[in-house]
């Protein structure tokens, strides 16, 4: 009898095949994380509820959207006007997709203050980086999608840096584009990369994230090194602390993301340009080209160098410079509780610098605005190419033995 | 089959090799397809062919925008005044005598045109690709302005032939496209020459 009720326990047929409960245990009620997690340990968690939101209102929207250059427009206008509750999964869709920029910045800013790309965490923080890249070509591609003049020039804009490439720039951009201006042939293979191709890389690389962090486990705010394997006074098991811990975060985000839905959907423009609600017309630019606004900084850094090629190689190395992060900080501490005074000013005035940047790269050029932005750029730069020095030569606390608080 | 039992390490070097190489090899070929699916396609590339343009209703100083290839083409009458203030503007320019290839070597003079008379352009910046606007009138932009082109993304400024001044993004002069005269009246965007067939606007 016993035998028998064993054979139809479904959970044990499983458990015998696949190693259910051992994923389990490993991941969620054996994994642990230092019991000090605060506020900036929410944005991962967001990033993966986004990424979820993104991929199921980006399956329905698929499904009334056509990618030509004839009708994307309108049926954009379709979804928002005619589709039963279209306006809702549109709106989700893009708010979500600002919604994921922000959680991201704040994630990275939180590895950026707690020196959670620091050894041993140097490929996840790669890692990291590979998807917040992927990431901008997934909003990119998707924002070209509703076929408006700023989706338009954008890509006008944006395909048009291949040509900054000596010798076979040119032909890289024909090819990129498919045509020899943006056309409905190129709308229709962003569309293509933006639904199948670069979601699914995305995902991988989420996954491949994932493991990683499991493999070294999480940092904390002490920046100290934890048993993740084992329990201590130092740890909690991410199941059930950190999960119900997610779960409320979670609330009082999704709180937050409907009131923008629901009643700021465009974010006075920031979230969705008003030049965006004008059809697409390859004759004419709008007077002011400017990308979204998580975006605008490095545009801002591209717009203050009056060369092509030196703008576009700035620019890359704006994002380039955040790869190699594990190898310019020197110092002998993770987390910014126990660097000096010069690692804090740093982070201050690369905090002040990305921001002023983003803000200038939405506005537009004025003699003025142009300095600014160089010497915001300066200060962007700055905080990466003198840190090799001054983590290295500033004097850190004593780190705690435990965790502290 | 032999009773040796001793591995061949140099034999297993060579096929680990030669098995890389030819995978890597076809992984390569296979890549071609792929890659050039991308390409402009044959129907792309046909409604790209060159278009004719009449030049007979364009007035002095007018400009005419015709679009080949999905680009704004432009054709613009430039006027005897016009033509005679594009010397004074050698000092400011970034390439006054064209050395840049942005132009077929037809166009590489003062004015960048067949005819000093009739100023054909692709109207695309070459910062970034935003349509310049046109300012034929002489102090339109700034006090000294002589008439040309002036783009409102990013600032970058061009003479009436296209010539791009110094200390703007704009790198580059305008682009000349290929075209040719069929007749005195008739001009051909898209070929040195006309051929057979071509289409009309």
């Amino acid at each position: 009898m016993e035998n028998f009720l064993k054979k139809i326990n479904v959970i044990a047929w499983i458990e015998n095949r696949y190693p259910l409960r051992e994923f389990w245990y490993k991941h969620l009620t054996h994994y642990y994380a230092a019991r000090n997690f605060n506020f900036w340990y929410y944005f991962g968690s967001f990033s993966l509820l986004v990424l979820l939101n993104q991929i199921v209102t980006g399956i329905w929207l698929a499904m009334e959207y056509t990618p030509t250059g004839e009708e994307a427009f309108n049926s954009v206008q379709h979804i928002m006007r005619d589709v039963h509750y279209g306006w809702l999964i549109r709106f989700m869709h893009t708010t979500g997709a600002s919604a994921f920029f922000v959680v991201v910045y704040l994630h990275m800013y939180r590895a950026l203050i707690y020196g959670s790309y620091k050894f041993p965490r140097e490929l996840l923080w790669l890692i990291g980086m590979t998807i917040y890249i992927t990431l901008l070509a997934e909003a990119f591609t998707g924002y070209v999608l509703p076929w408006g003049q700023m989706s338009y020039w954008g890509a006008e804009v944006i395909t048009s840096f291949a040509s900054a490439i000596p010798f076979i720039g040119d032909d890289i951009e024909v090819w990129l584009r498919g045509d020899y201006s943006i056309s409905t042939v190129t709308l229709h293979r962003f569309f293509s990369l933006h639904v199948t191709a670069i979601p699914m890389v995305l995902l991988l690389l989420v996954f491949i994230h994932l493991v990683a962090l499991h493999y070294v486990g999480s940092n904390n705010p002490d920046g100290i090194d934890i048993d993740h394997e084992h329990q201590t006074p130092d740890d909690v098991p991410f199941q059930p602390y950190y999960t119900i811990k997610d779960l409320v975060g979670a609330v009082v985000f999704l709180i937050v993301f409907f009131s923008v839905i629901f009643f700021m959907p465009a974010m006075g423009g920031l979230f969705l340009e008003a030049e965006n609600f004008t059809p697409a017309n390859p004759l004419q630019t709008p007077p002011e080209i400017s990308p979204v606004w998580y975006m605008t900084p490095y545009y801002a850094i591209l717009r203050a160098i009056p060369n092509k090629l030196l703008g576009l190689i700035a620019m890359a190395s704006a994002i380039g410079l955040m790869f190699i992060l594990p190898w310019l900080d020197r110092s002998r501490v993770r987390s910014i509780r126990y660097k000096g005074m010069l690692s804090k000013i740093a982070i201050v005035v690369f905090v002040i610098s990305f921001i002023g940047l983003g803000y200038l790269g939405i506005h537009s050029v004025s003699p003025l605005r142009t300095t600014m932005a160089r010497v915001f750029a300066i200060g962007y730069f700055a905080f990466f190419l003198l840190m090799p020095f001054y983590t290295r030569y500033e004097k850190t606390k004593p780190l705690p033995e435990h965790i502290t608080k | 089959m032999t009773t040796n039992d001793e591995v061949d390490e140099e034999r297993r070097c060579f096929l680990r090799r030669a098995t890389a190489t030819v995978g890597g090899i076809g992984l390569a070929a296979a890549s071609i397809p792929f890659v050039s699916y991308w390409l402009p396609s044959a129907d792309t590339e046909a409604a790209g062919a060159p278009v004719e343009v009449d030049l007979t209703p364009i007035k002095p100083a007018q400009q005419l925008t015709i679009v080949w290839r999905g680009k704004p083409i432009w054709v613009i009458r430039r006027t005897p005044e016009m033509l005679a203030n594009l010397p004074k503007l050698n000092h400011l320019l970034r390439d006054p005598s064209s050395d840049v290839d942005q132009q077929p070597p037809y166009a590489k003079n003062l004015y960048r045109s067949i005819k000093p008379e009739f100023f054909v352009a692709i109207g695309i910046c070459t910062h970034l690709g935003c349509i310049p606007t046109y300012r034929p009138d002489v102090g339109s932009v700034s006090p000294t302005w002589l008439g040309g082109f002036y783009c409102p993304c990013h600032g970058s400024l061009y003479d009436l032939a296209g010539r791009v001044f110094q200390g703007v993004p704009a790198p580059k002069n305008l682009e000349i496209p290929p075209y040719g005269y069929i007749n005195d009246n008739r001009i051909i965007v898209g070929a040195h020459q006309a051929p057979a067939q071509t289409k009309t606007t």
